[in-house]
């Protein structure tokens, strides 16, 4: 369909419903916030906590985290995921590290300074109660890690060895070498099998979330697909969390694991919960270059990596195929360190992507040509190993190093990486008040599936804390002022709601099944990335969006109509398990684009070619936009897509100065 | 490259399995190893054939859910993960058999697809420091040996795929296991239960129908995550030590 003759303003693609607020965070000064809400929930005696149960959904760091948390203090837990084992998630492949105000270094970090920042980096567009929560509980995960057994880098003193990420000038970044994230998952992961053997959390390994049932306006229960026999199954309980991850794979290439998806918060948006800031999307600026059609996934080099390296492109587009070791210093570019001096190649991720993607475009880039342009930077180690040696470089990045010969069969302590941009994460998510309960009653959103804590860009290594800090000490707190009024009247299997969820995810299942087209699902998922990536990626427009959204309305009209799904659905199917998630990846799509084209700013991840200063910096208008975005679904079957209704809430910033960022 | 490939296709977990043959024209040896799969299965789509089912995620060498016998090795020729594998570590011409772990502790599920629960469940017997959340102490409370920290972690770098099992000609889960009692071993943290868990740990794994291990170390050579073979002579040593605190 395109679109013509669009109503000013809203180009007719959606309508503005009421303002809505958290109500949660409690009225007094941000530092006694928390401490007066964990104070004030309810309490739940230790004896019925067994009779109450939870349906976590996601084994990540933050379902992991909140399942073996809520199972040490005696719920009933059932968590489900999609991998054979909970270890598997895609928390598994973070790098670089995980933040937390310790000052152990002594240079001045503080709970404040975290949380200043945490707001500062996410250009100020994130709710300020929630992110002060963060920081202030960000010294109590590593201290539970550490109880856990997680071997973090060390000094030869044996104390807790630190490094800096971009976006800040303190070092509070905790890691264990390049494999932060695989070790604060298997830490959360030990914890859950502990709870496992004790009786207290049920698994639901291989097990897909495909509806929400919602039963008297509460989340009840779900639907799930068991992925190795087919079978349909229905599980119910008090509470249901979705702590399922980012849905990144939108753009079909990205940093994330091959699985992750938007299937679980999607089925819940159908159902009500309201999608914040679906826009807001990080592209890491340090990723291996894309190198063919065949490729299947983009891979990620730790941002950690931009404490020694130093990021160039030559100076002249003449030299761009020259090998690079040729090339003398005064005619290279180190852009980022000319054009930021005070952070140089440590600036915010939005920053440095966007630089990356500039001097490409200007015909600057390195290595072999994508179409009529080089699409890569250097990412250089060659001072760092001359000033500290090899031995030294290689204890920090070694695995990393690895990684990155056995993917280009070329040695970074030889040659300069080549680096490029690539879609990492997404801010957008659920929207959550301060106890992460989304709008839709006991039904509770955590880690990256919620929207909550990075605004409009996401600073490096606080991911893992927000996972960790949702799961470990947020919800088990907030969840139980919700439980302490149940346990909720028991709902039938045979229920009309319920049935009716079985009835959805059947009908869907059948219909995919039966389509029988001429294109496999990968083609379609593909095209979709193609068109995210063009228009709604680093640099997004008015007239590029609005061609987005017809683009992506016919894909998908085509996608239902030629999709091509073999094999049965009551055995092991990897193509329907990948056909359910394009599906909802087509609908979500046109969502992002939309918040895309209504947000005629500049801020963090979220580029307006329209909204720039001079010197091409991103500029917000607080005047106009100083609030998250909450899309309400409007209703439709699947592959139709009513027009959403966009509910506003206001940020409202007491406790830091609205600024427009400087890096300078 | 042209390639030949054998890949075992099954049904169902109870069905026959059987090799088939495929010819796939064109890969690129920049390609990984899965990316080529991926090519074929699209290939398979477009005639109408079912395509191969396999495991991956992460695609990154990290999350342990891949896993192929490539040519009668785990994971194939290079010290990696399958994912990570790519085909400029083959040639033009070759022929190529892909199986799925072999182990009675690992039962086929569909095609090249296993079942590996058996690892949570020995992880759930003990592979675990027992701290509830917020019962925590002050990190620097405790400070750790830079050399202990440091084994603890190269041996925390298991990835739990099972390449150690799917080589060892007994299918033994030694390594897997040696792994973990050597990460929480080497920490002060895990020292209050470290005899009760290792004898819990190896309770599971015979329990499990995993063999018994004749250190022949082929588990440490196919080792994606290059675990050392020492690491069983730790759980060894700790499982005599335990026999002996419980006299
Ligand atoms: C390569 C890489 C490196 C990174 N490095 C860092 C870093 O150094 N520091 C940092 O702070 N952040 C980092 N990040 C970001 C961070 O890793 C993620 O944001 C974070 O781990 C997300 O955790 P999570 O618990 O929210 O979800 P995930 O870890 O994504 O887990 C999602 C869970 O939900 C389950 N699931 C999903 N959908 C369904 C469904 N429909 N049905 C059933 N189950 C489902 C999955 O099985 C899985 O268990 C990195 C990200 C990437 C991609
Ligand atoms: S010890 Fe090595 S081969 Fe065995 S499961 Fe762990 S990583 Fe895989
Ligand atoms: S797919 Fe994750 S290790 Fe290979």
């Amino acid at each position: 369909m395109t679109i013509t003759n669009p109503a000013a303003d809203t180009f007719g693609m959606y309508t503005v419903g009421d303002k809505i607020a958290d109500t949660k965070a409690p009225d007094t000064p941000i530092d006694k916030m928390w401490t007066t809400r964990k104070f004030d929930a309810a309490l739940v005696n230790p004896s019925n906590r067994r009779k109450l149960s939870v349906i976590i959904v996601g084994t990540g760091l933050a379902g992991a985290a909140a399942a073996a948390s809520l199972g040490e203090a005696g719920y009933n837990v059932q968590v489900f995921f999609y991998q054979d084992s909970a270890r598997r998630a895609h928390s598994i492949a973070a790098q670089g590290g995980i933040n937390a105000a310790k000052n152990y270094n002594g240079d001045g970090d503080s709970v404040y300074r975290l949380f200043y920042d945490t707001v500062k980096g996410g250009d100020y567009r994130a709710r300020e109660t929630n992110v002060y929560r963060l920081a202030e509980v960000s010294a109590n995960i590593i201290d539970q890690c550490v109880a856990q057994g997680v071997p973090f880098a060390r000094e030869y003193g044996g104390l807790l060895d630190n490094r800096s990420f971009g976006g800040t000038q303190v070092a509070r970044t905790f890691y264990a070498a390049g494999q932060t994230g695989q070790q604060l998952l298997i830490g959360a992961y030990q914890a859950l099998e502990r709870q496992v053997a004790k009786g207290t959390v049920k698994e639901f390994k291989r097990h897909e979330m495909l509806e929400l049932i919602v039963v008297d306006g509460r989340a009840r229960g779900i639907v799930a697909r068991n992925m190795a026999t087919g079978e349909l199954e229905t599980h119910l309980a008090d509470a249901v969390v979705l702590a399922s991850g980012g849905y990144g794979n939108v753009f079909f290439l990205s940093t994330n694991a091959m699985g992750c998806n938007v299937t679980a918060t999607w089925r819940a948006h159908r159902k009500g919960a309201y999608f914040g800031n679906p826009c807001y999307t990080q592209i890491h600026p340090t990723c291996i270059p894309v190198a063919g059609d065949y490729q299947s996934k983009l891979t990620l080099m730790s941002e950690s990596l931009r404490n020694d390296g130093r990021i160039w492109v030559p100076k002249r587009a003449e030299d761009c195929d020259k090998d690079p070791r040729q090339i003398p210093e005064e005619d290279r570019d180190y852009y980022l360190e000319r054009i930021y001096p005070a952070f140089g190649n440590l600036v915010p991720r939005d920053i440095a992507s966007r630089q990356a993607k500039n001097v490409c475009d200007e015909g600057r880039g390195v290595g072999p040509k994508v179409g009529d342009f080089r699409r890569g930077v250097y990412l250089d180690f060659a001072e760092s190993i001359e000033r500290l040696g090899r031995a030294a470089i290689e204890e920090k990045y070694g695995n990393l190093f690895d990684m990155y010969a056995q993917i280009t069969g070329e040695s970074p302590y030889e040659v300069p990486m080549r680096i490029y941009p690539a879609v990492h994460y997404t801010m957008g998510g659920l929207w959550v008040d301060y106890d992460l309960q989304t709008s839709i009653t006991g039904l509770y959103a955590a880690g990256e599936a919620n929207f909550s804590d990075h605004g409009a860009n996401r600073l490096g290594a606080s991911s893992l804390m927000q996972c960790l800090g949702d799961g470990y000490f947020v919800l088990p707190n907030t969840i139980r002022d919700y439980l302490a009024h149940g346990p909720f009247e028991k709902v039938s299997p045979d229920a009309p709601e319920v049935a009716a969820a079985l009835a959805a995810a059947k009908g869907r299942i059948d219909r995919l099944m039966s389509v029988n087209g001429d294109r496999s699902v990968d083609s379609f998922h593909k095209e979709l990335g193609h068109i995210m990536w063009e228009y709604c990626g680093m640099e997004r427009t008015e007239e590029g969006l609005l061609k987005a959204i017809g683009l992506i309305r016919s894909l998908r009209e085509e996608f239902w109509r030629n999709v091509r799904v073999l094999g049965s659905a009551d055995t092991l199917n990897q193509s329907l398990e990948r056909a359910g998630r394009v599906a909802d990846f087509l609908e979500l799509g046109e969502l992002m684009c939309i918040d895309a084209l209504h947000r005629r700013e500049s801020c963090g991840g979220h580029f307006r070619g329209e909204s720039q200063t001079e010197d091409g910096e991103a500029l917000r208008h607080d005047d106009e936009f100083l609030y998250v975005a909450a899309w309400e679904f409007a209703g439709g079957e699947d592959g139709v897509f009513g027009t959403p209704v966009l509910h506003k809430e206001d940020l409202v910033y007491k406790s830091i100065e609205l600024k427009q960022r400087s890096y300078k | 490259m042209n390639l030949t490939l054998n890949i075992w296709r099954q049904d169902g977990p109870n069905a026959q399995g059987r090799m088939v043959t495929y010819q796939l024209a064109d890969v690129s040896e920049h390609m990984s190893f899965l990316e080529m799969l991926d090519v074929l299965n699209e290939q398979l789509v477009e005639k109408g054939e079912e395509p191969i089912a396999f495991d991956s995620d992460c695609r990154e060498g990290i999350c342990g859910m891949c896993g192929l016998m490539i040519n009668g090795k785990a994971h194939g020729p290079e010290v990696t993960t399958t994912c990570q594998l790519h085909m400029r570590s083959f040639h033009d011409g070759d022929t190529i058999t892909i199986e799925p772990w072999r182990a009675t502790a690992f039962p086929v599920l569909r095609d090249l697809v296993v079942d590996r629960s058996a690892f949570d469940r020995i992880i759930q017997s003990g592979g675990f420091i027992s701290v509830n959340t917020g019962a925590a102490p002050e990190s620097h409370s405790v400070p750790v040996p830079k050399a202990k920290a440091d084994r603890a972690f190269e041996s925390a770098k298991c990835i739990g795929c099972g390449a150690c099992v799917a080589a060892c000609p007994n299918a033994a889960g030694m390594l897997f296991m040696g792994a973990k009692v050597t990460h929480l071993g080497e920490l002060p943290q895990g020292q209050p239960e470290r005899w009760a868990r290792v004898v819990k740990m190896v309770s599971q794994h015979d329990h499990e129908g995993f063999g018994g291990c004749t250190n022949t170390g082929a588990c440490a050579d196919a080792c994606p995550k290059e675990i050392p073979l020492d690491v069983i002579n730790q759980l060894n040593k700790d499982l005599l030590a335990a026999m002996r605190v419980r006299g």
